[in-house]
This record gives C-alpha cells, structure tokens and sequence, in this order.
C-alpha cells in the first residue's frame, strides 16, 4: 500500500497539525483557508483522535480561543483567510508580545490575484508588524513540513508562529508522503503570572525588550536558514524566491538552462530574515534578484538596496499574482536567457451568479420592486453576486453592510430628499460582525432596513455551520443561537421573518420594514429559506413548481437582465426564453418575474 | 522508464460541471502509476457558474502551474473552453471538446470532438458530461498522430480509483463508470 496521498494543500496543512499533537484548532471560514478546519475533522474522524475542532463565529474570537489554549500548554492553530487577519489582528499584536506555552500556530491564508477575497494584502507584512516568526511554504508537502517546524519554534521560543500559505498552496493538490500521528498528552495547566498574561504598560515594555530578543535568536535558528538549491551554480547574481515563486522559479531556472549558472536560495521564514544571510549575499553578489508575493518583505530587510532588484525597483510587479510565466520574463531578462513573460489573455468569461433557485434572487428581486430607489449596502458571502442583478452598491468587508447603512443614513439626514437604505448581510456575517454594528443603528435610531439572508449555512465557503445551525464542525449537536433572538435583543422593535421563495408576500414585507424605518429606525427581516445547494434534501421536500414559458414570451429580456437565474436563457434562433431542465430546481420563483406574465406553472408537471 | 512521464493537462469548464472531480480523478490514477503529481484548481466564487480551470502535472515538477505554451492536452467541458484556455497549449498538444468542432483547425493541433452532454443525458446521467469526455479521450489511442503518448493512464486506471474512492456508494459508482464507458465508446 502507498503511503502517499493525493492531498489538497489545505489538507496536507491540516495533516500537519494532527501529525504535530494539535489538540485544539479553530478557525473561521474564508476562501482560500476553508478546507484546513474540516480536513482536520477529516483526520480526526480517520484517525480517531481527540481533539477539539471548531468553527467560531469570527477570526479574533477564534484566535482568542487557541490562544488561551497554548497558554494552558496545548499544541493549538488557529486559521483564517488573509482579511481574517484583520479581524484577528487586536489579539495577535499582544499575543506576541505575551508569549507561549504550548506551540501556537496561526495560519493565514493569502490571496495573491486576488482571486476569491478584497485585498492582496501580505499577511507576512503583518507579521513582521506583531513582531512575530513567519514560514512561507512553496507546496502542499511544504507547508506539511513548515507546520512541524513552526510548532518548534513556538515551543523553543515561546512565541506565536505565523504560516502563511497562499491560494497555490491551499489550492494545490500533490501527493504527499503520510507520517504517524503524534499524540501528546500534556498537562493542562495554567498558572497565574499577571506580569505576562494581564501586563500592564510597565510590564509590556520588558515583553517589547524580550520579543526583540527572541526575534534575533530567530533570525539565526539553524532549521529555518534559507537554502541554496543548486550549489553548483556560480555567479555575480544571485536570485532569492520564496512561497510558490519559488517552485515557480525552480522549474523556470531548469528550463531556461539557468540552473548551473544562476545561484538560487530558497527563503523559508521571511520574517525575520535571517542576519547572516542577508549579510553573506551582499557580501558575495553584485546583484540579486527577490521573488516573492505580494509586499516586498525580503526584499524591504536588505540594507544597500543598490544591490537588490525586485518590486521595489519595478523589477518584479507589486500589483498581482506572480504568475510563473511572469517569473520566466523577469528570471530570462535577470539571467541574460531569451525568454517570454507573455500570458494568456482569456477573452471574458463567464462571471460568477448566483445558483439556479437561490433564495438570494427571490430576496434581491422583492427589495428592488419595495424600494426601487434605494441605496443598497451588502457584505461578503454568495450574495455579494447580487451586484450582478443591480441589487447590491458596496461591498466593503465583513459586517459592513450595517454601519455603511447607517452612514449613509447619516450622510443624507437632513437632506431634501433622503434615500431609502437597504441592507442586505448573510446569517453567518451577521453573528460574525453585523451585531455590534446594528447595536449602534438601534441607539441611533438610524433609518434603514436590515434584511438578513438567513439560508442556514455559511455558502460561499463550502456550507461550514453558523451560530444559528447548533452543528459544530464535526457534525455535533451543541447549542442554537436564534437570530431572530439576537436580532430583538439588539433593542431593534421591527423583526418578522418571512419566505423570499413567496416572492409577493415578501415585497410587501419590505415595503412594511421601509414605513417603519423612516419613523423608528432599524427594522429587521430575516429572509429565510435553506441553501439548496446545502440542504439539497430539505429542498426536494419544499413543494415543486414546475415552470413553463408561455408561446407569447416576445424574448424581452427582462427576466434574463432583472433576474438572471442560470436555469433560464434567451434562444437566439427562436427569440424565446426557455427553460434549461438540467439546472432549474422548480421553485417557481421565475413566475413572478416576468411582466407580461410569460412564466407560468406547468400544471401538467414535467 | 515511469520516471520519465511528463504531461501537463488542462481541464476547463463553468462552476458545477465537475472540472475539479476529473482533474483529481486523473491526479489519483497517477498517484496509482507510482508518479509524482501537481494539480492547481479553482475554488470560490468562480465556483458559483464562473470560468473554472485546473492545471494537472504528472511527472516530477515543482510548480503547480502550467505556463503558457507548455500544455500536452486540453479537456474543454464547454466549447468556449477552447479559446479560453489554448494559450497554455505547446504545438503538439490535444484537445477534448464537449460539442461540435469549432469550424478551423486549432493551429495544427489534433481537436477532439463530442457532444457530451447529450451522450450524458442519453445514458440518464445528464451531469456526467465530463466523464463521458474523459472516457472519449481515452478512446482515441494511446498516442497522438505525431506519436507523442495521449494519456498516462488508461480506462483500467480511471476506473479503479473511481472504484476505491465510490466505495460503498454502488449507484454513484455504476453512474461513474457507465458514463466513461459510453464515451469510450463513442471515440
């Protein structure tokens, strides 16, 4: 039997914590990391281990919880996509200062592209700014390797660590060669020290002095020095890569013939950048070359910048993924080779939309028919794609929706003519940062309406638990949250819940929350109605309705640009719209839709 | 010998067609054959009916993606695919096509083509279009008209990883493996 597995990266991650004794992970869901937490129940399940996996309701509380697990002397992780970060970041500055017990891992997911996320942000930039050790890992098996390493240096310095894989990484499946499993079995303890663990600014100080210690040693810690891959190669350049640049670069280098000529170091912990080795390449080289994603954090910890080429001298792009076929322009141009750094430039695609019988659709079409005039703030998650149908204004970042609701609110008050605001937030955006948001709505009496698209999932993720599913990330009971609870807990007095697939019913709800706000500030609607694509069996109980298109559709168009369901398309021989069988799920949504009354149910069934 | 297989595969398609299922599919076969694999996908919003595009590289590299240019063969799941992805295409590469052969010969290179939705739907399995691709690919002999090996695996292969990894899920397996047969036999 083979040892090796075919392993997404964020699985061979995950393989890492349970092959490094992690007893506690958390995590919050986001594109690119999603798959570490539930590749770790995975393995949980495989290898029927004991330890504690759990979806929490944003990053800073997941980190706070993992945190306080090393402090206890557990092996924990916590992970999250790069924005995620940013939620997290209040507890990840102190923890750097206050130290471990336990090795304590914190994984951040970059986008480099961005393909699936708000920003290219450089987690390593904020590393570097906690004051805390980074790994960069260039492929599944690497980042494997980078999760045993990063649990060494968190337990022999007494410090957080930071892995930062990005989307070719997570996203990247290879095979990897399985190691045993490592159970540990420590004591938990904790033993009071208010010096380290509730310092005062006093005290903080001398952890600022300690950290700075701990951060020399590590610039000079034999297992994370960067590696010269080919000692064969002689030259007065030298090129310096990490991340998957590096795999990128190694492959180009062979390619191009560069690889006996060109020395060429791989850079595994880019914070802090180990001193003798920035000392010995501008001591050896005239020139070097950094390749690396996305800020030049490398490339910034070289004194004599003169010598260094890379983002900073526009030799290396700042903007975007490094694409290998860009490597190959800049490594063929670095190293004196013919070589193109053309891409391919796909003609448009396809853009993303939401699925066939979505209740997102149902819940945007009634907000444009109530308040065709609004203003329409909305958050991160699958209905973000409400933009495609003219229904979503901002997307700013998570929870945002509510507080751009009442700015706007308070931009415009006072005002000749004040707009109508409608917010739209997902359920697990909501619990993640759309409360205390709301809160500040309430007391300010801030007139806009709430509508939280409640399909009972985290979608866009791949369907993780929300606070209100009472699932935990192995599939366990634990305790409910009810929206509706916390919504009137928040003091909002306008709550109703109602079905978006019930398309009129749902107009004039909204028309309702709209009257109300203008008098009383925040009302609230849950438009509530399970994911399909999540709860494909509870959708098959819910009664189908079978659409037909009636002979009179004159292929207007309306249903195709106001509705955009995937499942109806505009035949260009026969000018008519049809249904496509294989995508439409029959909810029946569509006959609402259509002006002239051309969507009609198909009594005789299909 | 098996050390000096070296393809690089593209698989290209719209969200939901199950571009992700072949191209891991074919990353296990060579996982099976005893080579090293790389596979770059994917995930996300694209996901929602977007384009979607994975790399697949069997033999020893480092990089998860294929450059321009460097491409052995292409499973297009949608027509469009075809242009989308051609780029990363070498002069001697294949291409698999889900529908009707585009009118011009892609520079040079052998296009395959068959409507594999309606092979898909005739055999009762209408989301199996891209198996039924696949299995059509696979039919097309073990090597290229210029004599350069097609695929490194074979029907045999591709059916036993979807036996281990359908284990226990007897109708999904038969559905699998009829819709890489009806294919096959349509090559």
């Amino acid at each position: 039997m083979s040892h090796r597995r075919l392993m997404l990266g964020n699985e061979a991650i995950a393989r890492g914590l349970v092959e490094n004794g992690c007893t506690m992970a958390t995590s919050y869901p986001g594109t690119p990391a999603s798959e570490i937490l539930s590749s770790l129940v995975s393995w949980q399940e495989e290898e029927n281990l004991s330890l504690h996996a759990q979806w929490a309701i944003n990053e800073k509380v997941a980190f706070e919880i993992a945190y306080a697990g090393s402090m206890a002397g557990r092996r924990t992780s916590v992970s999250m996509k790069q924005v995620g970060l940013n939620v997290a970041s209040d507890p990840l500055m102190s923890a750097a200062y206050m130290g471990t017990r336990g090795g304590f891992v914190v994984i951040s997911a970059d986008d480099p592209g961005p393909h699936s996320s708000q920003t290219e942000q450089d987690s390593r930039l904020m590393a570097m700014m906690a004051k805390m050790p980074v790994l960069d890992p260039q492929s599944p098996t690497q980042a494997r390797d980078m999760v045993g390493l990063a649990f060494e240096l968190s337990e022999t310095f007494q410090i957080p660590v930071m892995l930062r894989p990005t989307t070719r990484v997570c996203h990247a499946r290879q095979d990897v060669r399985m190691e045993d499993i490592l159970v540990t079995d420590r004591d938990v303890t904790f033993e009071r020290n208010p010096q380290r663990w509730a310092a005062t600014p006093k005290y903080r100080f001398i952890l600022h002095k300690e950290l700075e210690q701990k951060l020399a040693r590590l610039a000079s810690y034999p297992k994370t020095k960067p590696v010269r891959l080919n000692p064969g190669a002689r030259a007065k350049k030298a090129v310096i890569a990490s991340g998957v640049a590096a795999a990128h670069a190694t492959e180009i280098l062979k390619d191009l013939g560069l690889w006996n000529r060109l020395p060429f170091y791989q850079v595994l912990q880019p914070y802090p950048l180990h001193k003798r080795f920035r000392s010995h390449m501008l001591r050896t080289y005239e020139e070097i070359l950094v390749l690396e994603e996305t800020t030049p954090v490398i490339e910034m910890q070289f004194a004599h910048r003169e010598r260094v080429r890379g983002k900073l001298t526009d030799t290396v792009p700042q903007v975007g993924e490094l694409l290998p076929e860009t490597i190959q322009g800049i490594l063929g141009q670095f190293g004196g080779v013919p070589a193109t750094g053309d891409s391919v430039s796909a003609p448009p695609g396809r853009r993303p939309t939401l699925c066939a019988g979505c209740p997102h659709r149902a819940a945007f079409f009634a907000i444009k028919k109530a308040a065709p005039r609004g203003i329409y703030t909305s958050d991160i998650g699958c209905y973000t794609l409400g933009l495609n149908l003219g229904a979503v204004d901002t997307v700013l970042c998570m929870g945002a929706a509510v507080g751009q609701a009442e700015g706007f609110y308070q931009a415009f008050k006072g005002e000749e003519k004040p707009r109508d605001i409608v917010a739209t937030i997902g359920d697990s955006t909501f619990f993640h940062a759309g409360v205390p948001a709301l809160i500040d709505g309430v007391v300010q009496k801030a007139a806009f309406v709430l509508i939280i698209l409640d399909n009972g999932t985290t979608a866009m993720t791949g369907n993780q638990p929300t606070p209100a599913t009472g699932r935990g990330a192995g599939g366990e009971p634990l305790q409910a949250v009810k929206i509706e609870s916390l919504v009137r807990g928040c003091g909002v007095t306008f709550c109703r819940v109602g079905d978006p697939y019930k398309v009129d019913k749902f107009v004039a709800m909204v028309r309702e929350a709209v009257r109300h706000s203008r008098e009383h500030g925040p009302a609230v609607l849950v438009a509530r109605h399970p994911c399909p694509l999540a709860a494909p069996g509870d959708t098959k109980r819910a009664k189908r309705i079978a659409v037909r298109i009636d002979e009179d559709c004159d292929g207007c168009g309306y249903c195709i640009d106001h509705f955009e369901c995937p499942a109806l398309f505009l035949d260009e021989t026969d000018k008519r719209v049809h249904v496509d069988p294989l995508l439409c799920i029959e909810c029946g949504v569509c006959t609402y839709v259509c002006p002239k009354n051309n969507i009609k149910r198909n009594e005789e069934g299909r | 010998m098996k050390n000096r297989v070296k393809q690089q595969i593209l698989v290209g398609g719209v969200g939901g067609q199950g571009v992700l299922f072949v191209t891991s599919v074919l990353a296990e076969a060579a996982i099976r054959k005893g080579l090293c694999v790389f596979t770059s996908e994917t995930h996300g919003m694209a996901q929602r009916g977007g384009t979607v595009v994975s790399h697949l590289k069997v033999g020893t590299f480092s990089s998860p993606m294929i450059r321009p240019g460097q491409g052995n063969a292409l499973l297009a799941l949608k027509p469009e695919s075809v242009a989308h992805h051609e780029g990363f295409l070498g002069p001697d590469a294949w291409i698999a096509v889900n529908g009707p052969p585009p009118c011009k010969p892609i520079r040079g290179r052998q296009l395959l083509a068959l409507d594999a939705d309606e092979t898909a739907e005739k055999i009762g399995n209408p989301k199996s279009a891209n198996l039924v691709l696949l299995g059509f690919a696979l039919a097309q002999g073990p090597r290229t008209p210029k004599g350069i090996p097609r695929l490194f695996c074979s029907l045999e292969d591709l059916k036993s990883v979807l036996e281990e990894r359908l284990a226990g899920r007897k109708g999904m397996l038969e559905a699998c493996i009829r819709a890489l047969e009806a294919g096959h036999s349509a090559g």
